[in-house]
């Protein structure tokens, strides 16, 4: 009797032993040793100063965006769009930075976060009005936007803010000195923007669990019908927190043009805002585990890319450990709703 | 007269049309019995991978294509699974295998990338084939755009005119009337869903042996979501997913044509033309400005003016049915 | 066909809907089954026709035990039910509904189909166009076709729940004709679920009667309404006389209001409601009383007409706009509509607060202090960090009392007491009374009769849409309400 308890105790660590599992397969299959690469996974995270730096600034975006989804989450949208908010930040804060010249630091720093800003919001009302007031479901807009950002950012870099030294499909020039976010040892990692996911961080988990609109997008997001009954605007609502989803995903755009690159470049987001939706899944929809599940993310998904140097390996092996970890949290992660279905279908018990 | 450029760029709309109309058919099925499955992009690419990776090594054009139908139906089994017995949130689900999808296939196929393989051949009717246009356009064409043509009339004629396209439709419309009328709920919608799942991975596999043949990272370049976009807008009907698939073919199509044949013309335009589409023909076909255009209109061409553009999915499409 | 039930027991949850019922019938006759709401009458139906099995008991036919694991399975051995809201598919043709299911063969043969259903619809006298939409057609069509269907596949035995809700007279008459003819010529036993007791004593030859999950009579028809409404609600208990409402002042003014949906039309409703009125609204569910408290809430559109409170006219007000007004709406629902599952109680008294009210940021400990008061007022089992789906049913009804807002101009009510015991319904009365001596008026639809008579000021009885005389509570009785919801002025 005493093993039900103990079950349920160690039940959420199942689907990661089976998703590790399911990699070790992969690595059997394709005749690596599974000894080097989970070493160069690990020494890929954390394995030297610049690693680990390296970690820390893929991590500030991807929880950027993902703070953000917790806001569009609670009120029941699926921001898939949330990619392309990213994109249209780092496009806002190039903007900035390709524009105005020759003007100190501390003017420039504070205007390409806030035309990112901008931008990440402008495009998430885009996804937002069209579904208040078009009836078009967040997720293809969200899709459709998120491609022709893609689109936008190819156009710019090939077009009006190719490099003057002729065309590279592969990037813009990259920006004066005094345009980016002063980083550590030369690393890719900026302290400030590490400040700033921080701010981030409190301020939505404040909005979320201690305000009268966090407490709206709540009940929106469990029950529109009721809420409407109580009073909430579902239209007012549904259009800020997207708009505020998307401006936290345009600061993570302009991370990534300011800190993590010092350009525009072509796959500028890395898939950020697609591996953001699965963080705050496999957080499940709980802000005190979003930053260290996306920590998690960053680790293995910059491990991975050691390990395809090491290897020779597909680094979207890191990839495939978080969708399965993901995939299989969702399906057989929560004990007590499988309990409950075993109950019902037996109702003689 | 056959040889004319217009003759060519309708020729080529048809052929990229096919695979699109074959995802379109199989989603349509699944959606119809009440399953929305969101991982076609995925599944494409999975499969799209698969077809190509097995018909290379072993030679077999059948054996791809079996392949490429099984990977698509175990993902559509997951979903099932997932949404059908454990009760969880399909879109959930369906979203994190599209994500998964794309990495497994691009892990799976990284020793195959940018060979040359075999692909799947045209097929000239006798006869039909010399007719003055119609022939290049639809009787000289690849094999994949007979079966894909042959499909939709298929899946039209069990939707619409058999006993168990019935209890389809009805198990995604009232699955307690359908209940009622003696139909197991449950073992249709798995069925449908499993399906579904391996047209749209005979859809992905076509992609890769026919369209543009072999594999690189990310081949089938978001299809799986214009797909769905088109089960929407086709109104949850083979034949006028067929139709939609032929117009976002057509985008496809132009953009290469007028790459090569025309100097000057944006690239960039014509590739947002998919995604601007997608969200206009979804404008189109939900919100409520249709109506309000309608009430325009004299009040006999009305009817007809909605039945026209407007759609209404089926009724407990994403709804759970349990018996009491 | 010859139908005994043995002992049937179903419960839901911790409700017995049917509490060790048994009663038999007799081909070549119709059946009234009677009771009021939750009662126990469409369950009984339901397991009797095969859409849920029973937790125990026995279903004979002929003397022969049956059992059914599907309404197919049902209709298969004789046994056909027209549901309420029919079983069908409202997008579909009226062939390719009546060809779901009625065979095996793959391909659908639409001519022959077409005349079979012809040849039925032609015996019956029912006229519907076969190639139009479901969805199109009236509820009177649909029920009608729902029977030529049960008919085609072989039904000894029919079950009509509430046939006559939302159907015109005309259909009604052919309805009944059809029914007569059936047991008359054909032997087939016919059961009329409702609760309506002129319909009952028209056509029916004999009644049952359910209350709380119990048969509780059998009668010949016809008889006295008088001893069927005893039956039904009990006794009619006696009554304080309720002294009229303290203020003289009109509140609510609603002149010549029509409401229309799909199912319902209401038209040219006229009523004036004073200050720190109770006015009740009796009738059958789905006759119009709903569509007069939504439209007044502003959830549905007026069609016509002129609703004014306080002499603001707010006809074209939305629900959010009208709850501004100082006008509640308390819905049935409560878990769909009203309640929140996962939120807990502070967070759903900290929602339900006047927007003047509310701050930016939460203060949790003030508003957990105002919950534990609102709650403890109205009895809530619960603590303020329980969520709404942990309270039980009872709770949560008297959760939703503890949302209601200070200083309201107008309370709208559906179902007031539902799943309340006797005890807990007095108390919630009690809370209601004490508003209305502020001023407030409240205006309450209720299926149980005795309640309206005990709570009501003033009452109006709504039947097929069109509402009654208003009568005053403390003079009528239930037999005069009796008669207005048969629909006789």
């Amino acid at each position: 009797m005493k093993v039900v308890p103990l079950l349920k105790r160690i039940w959420p660590l199942m689907p990661v032993l089976a998703s590790l599992a399911f990699i070790l397969a992969l690595l059997l299959i394709f005749g690596a040793d599974p000894a080097t690469a989970f070493q160069a996974l690990w020494q890929g995270a954390f394995g030297s100063r610049d690693r680990l730096l390296g970690t820390l600034a893929f991590w500030i975006p991807l929880a950027l965006c993902a703070i953000g989804l917790m806001l569009t989450f609670t009120a029941g949208l699926w921001n898939i769009g949330v990619e392309g908010q990213l994109i249209l930040g780092s496009i806002g804060a190039s903007w900035v930075a390709l524009n105005l010249k020759g003007q100190p630091a501390w003017v420039l720093i504070p205007l390409e976060l806030l035309a990112a800003m901008a931008a990440g919001a402008l495009w998430a009302a885009l996804s937002a009005l069209l579904k208040t007031r078009g009836k078009v479901h967040e997720i293809f807009s969200g899709l459709a936007l998120t491609n022709l950002a893609i689109i936008l950012t190819n156009y710019l870099i090939s077009g009006p803010w190719q490099p003057p030294e002729g065309g590279s499909f592969r990037g813009t020039q990259p920006f004066q000195e005094a345009a980016l976010l002063p980083r550590l040892f030369d690393s890719r990692f900026s302290p400030l923007s590490l400040v700033l996911m921080s701010i981030a961080l409190v301020i939505v988990a404040v909005l979320l669990g201690n305000t009268t609109w966090g407490l709206k997008l709540k009940a929106l997001g469990r029950n529109s019908r009721s809420a409407f009954l109580l009073g909430v605007s579902s239209e007012r609502e549904a259009v800020i927190a997207m708009m505020a989803c998307g401006a936290l995903a345009g600061l993570g755009g302009a991370v990534r043009v300011l800190s993590w690159f010092d350009s525009l470049r072509q796959s500028i987001s890395g898939g950020i805002g697609f591996l953001a939706l699965l963080v705050v899944m496999l957080s499940a929809y709980r802000m005190f585990w979003v930053p260290f599940v996306a920590f998690f993310f960053s680790a293995v998904l910059q491990g991975s890319i050691t390990l395809q140097l090491r290897t020779q390996l597909h680094s979207s092996l890191g990839g495939i450990l978080t969708g399965v970890l993901v995939l299989l949290t969702l399906l057989f992660g929560d004990y007590n709703h499988l309990r409950r279905l075993r109950k019902e279908s037996r109702p003689d018990e | 007269m056959n040889d004319t450029l217009l003759v060519r760029i309708l020729a080529s709309i048809a052929l990229q049309a096919a695979p699109l109309m074959i995802a379109v058919t199989g989603e349509t099925l699944t959606e119809r019995a009440g399953v929305v499955n969101l991982s076609l992009d995925g599944k494409m690419l999975m499969a799209a991978m698969t077809g190509f990776v097995v018909a290379y090594t072993t030679g077999s054009l059948i054996l791809g294509f079996l392949a490429a139908a099984l990977v698509g139906a175990l993902f559509a089994l997951i979903v099932a699974f997932g949404s059908i017995t454990l009760k969880h949130n399909q879109v959930a689900i369906g979203f994190v295998l599209t994500l998964l999808g794309a990495d497994l296939s691009a892990f799976l196929g990284q020793n195959f990338t940018r060979l040359p393989g075999p692909s799947v051949g045209k097929f000239a009717v006798p006869y039909l084939k010399d007719l003055p246009v119609l022939g290049p356009i639809f009787f000289n064409q690849n094999a994949i755009f007979y079966f894909a043509i042959l499909l939709v009339a298929a899946a039209w004629w069990w939707l619409f005119r058999t006993q168990p396209g019935l209890h389809l439709r009805g198990a995604g419309e009232r699955p307690e009337a359908a209940f009622a009328r003696g139909a197991s709920v449950t073992r249709l919608r798995y069925l449908y869903t499993v399906l579904g799942g391996a047209l749209v991975g005979v859809a992905g596999a076509s992609y890769s042996l026919g369209i543009k043949i072999g594999w690189s990272e990310g081949h089938t370049a978001g299809l799986g979501w214009i797909a769905l976009a088109i089960v929407i807008f086709g109104g949850w009907s083979p034949a006028r997913g067929a139709l939609g698939a032929v117009v976002f073919g057509a985008t496809k199509s132009l953009a290469t044509v007028f790459q090569q044949n025309v100097q000057g013309v944006s690239v960039v335009a014509f590739n947002t033309l998919p995604w601007l589409l997608m969200i206009g023909v979804l404008l189109l076909v939900s919100s409520d400005w249709v109506a309000r255009v309608a009430n325009l209109l004299p009040p006999r061409l009305r009817g007809g003016f909605l039945r026209l553009v407007q759609v209404t999915p089926p009724r407990a499409l994403g709804v759970e049915f349990g018996q009491e | 066909m010859h139908i005994e039930l043995r002992d049937i027991r179903k419960t839901f949850g911790d409700v017995r809907a049917n509490d060790g019922i048994s009663l038999a019938f007799e081909p070549g006759r119709i059946y009234g089954l009677l009771g009021e709401n939750g009662a126990g009458k469409s369950t009984l139906m339901k397991i009797l026709a095969g859409y849920q099995p029973a937790d125990s008991g026995r279903i004979l036919l002929n003397g022969q035990p049956a059992h059914f694991a599907t309404p197919a399975d049902a209709l298969r051995r004789g046994v056909g039910m027209v549901y309420q809201d029919p079983l069908d598919f409202p997008p579909f043709t009226v062939l390719e509904n009546y060809l779901l299911g009625r065979d095996r063969a793959v391909n659908l043969d639409f001519r022959q189909a077409a005349a079979e259903l012809r040849a039925i619809l032609d015996r019956y006298g029912f006229a519907v166009d076969m190639d139009a939409a479901i969805g199109s057609l009236s509820l009177g069509e649909r029920q009608q076709l729902e029977l030529v269907r049960l008919l085609a596949g072989g039904a000894q035995a029919l079950i009509l729940d509430e046939p006559t809700t939302g159907i015109s007279a005309s259909q009604k008459d052919a309805l009944f004709a059809t029914m007569r003819r059936m047991a008359a010529e054909e032997g087939k036993s016919i059961i009329l679920v409702s609760h309506k007791l002129e319909e009952i004593q028209e056509l029916c030859g004999h009644a049952f009667v359910l209350r709380k999950g119990q048969l509780v009579g059998e009668t010949a028809l016809p008889c006295p309404n008088r001893a069927l409404v005893e039956m039904m609600f009990g006794q009619v208990p006696e009554r304080t006389p309720r002294p009229p409402a303290a203020v003289e002042q009109p509140l609510l003014e609603i002149s010549g209001l029509g409401v229309r949906t799909q199912r319902l039309t209401v038209g040219d409703i006229n009523l004036s409601i004073r200050r720190g009125e109770v006015f009740g609204l009796a009738g059958l569910e789905g006759s119009g009383q709903a569509l007069l408290m939504k439209a007044v809430a502003g959830l549905l559109p007026a069609a016509s007409g002129r609703i004014a409170l306080d002499g603001l006219d707010i006809t074209h007000l939305d629900y959010h706009q009208t709850r501004a007004a100082g006008v509640a709406y308390v819905a049935a629902g409560r878990l769909e509509e009203g309640l929140i599952a996962g939120l807990s109680l502070t967070e759903h008294i900290l929602l339900a607060a006047p927007r003047r009210d509310q701050t930016f940021f939460i203060r949790w400990g003030a508003a957990r202090e105002t919950t534990s008061g609102r709650i403890a007022l109205c009895e809530v089992v619960g603590v303020p960090d329980s969520t709404a789906e942990q309270l039980s049913g009872g709770n949560q009804q008297r959760m939703l009392y503890a949302m209601l807002n200070e200083g309201l101009r107008l309370i709208l009510l559906d179902q007031p007491t539902r799943g309340l015991d006797v005890r807990s319904a007095d108390y919630i009365w009690e809370l209601l009374y004490a508003r209305r001596r502020e001023g407030t008026a409240i205006l309450f639809y209720s299926p149980d009769l005795d309640e309206i008579i005990e709570r009501s000021d003033r009452i109006a009885v709504f039947s097929g849409g069109v509402m009654s005389r208003i009568v005053e509570a403390a003079r009528t009785t239930a037999d005069e309400l009796g008669h207005l919801i048969g629909g006789q002025q």
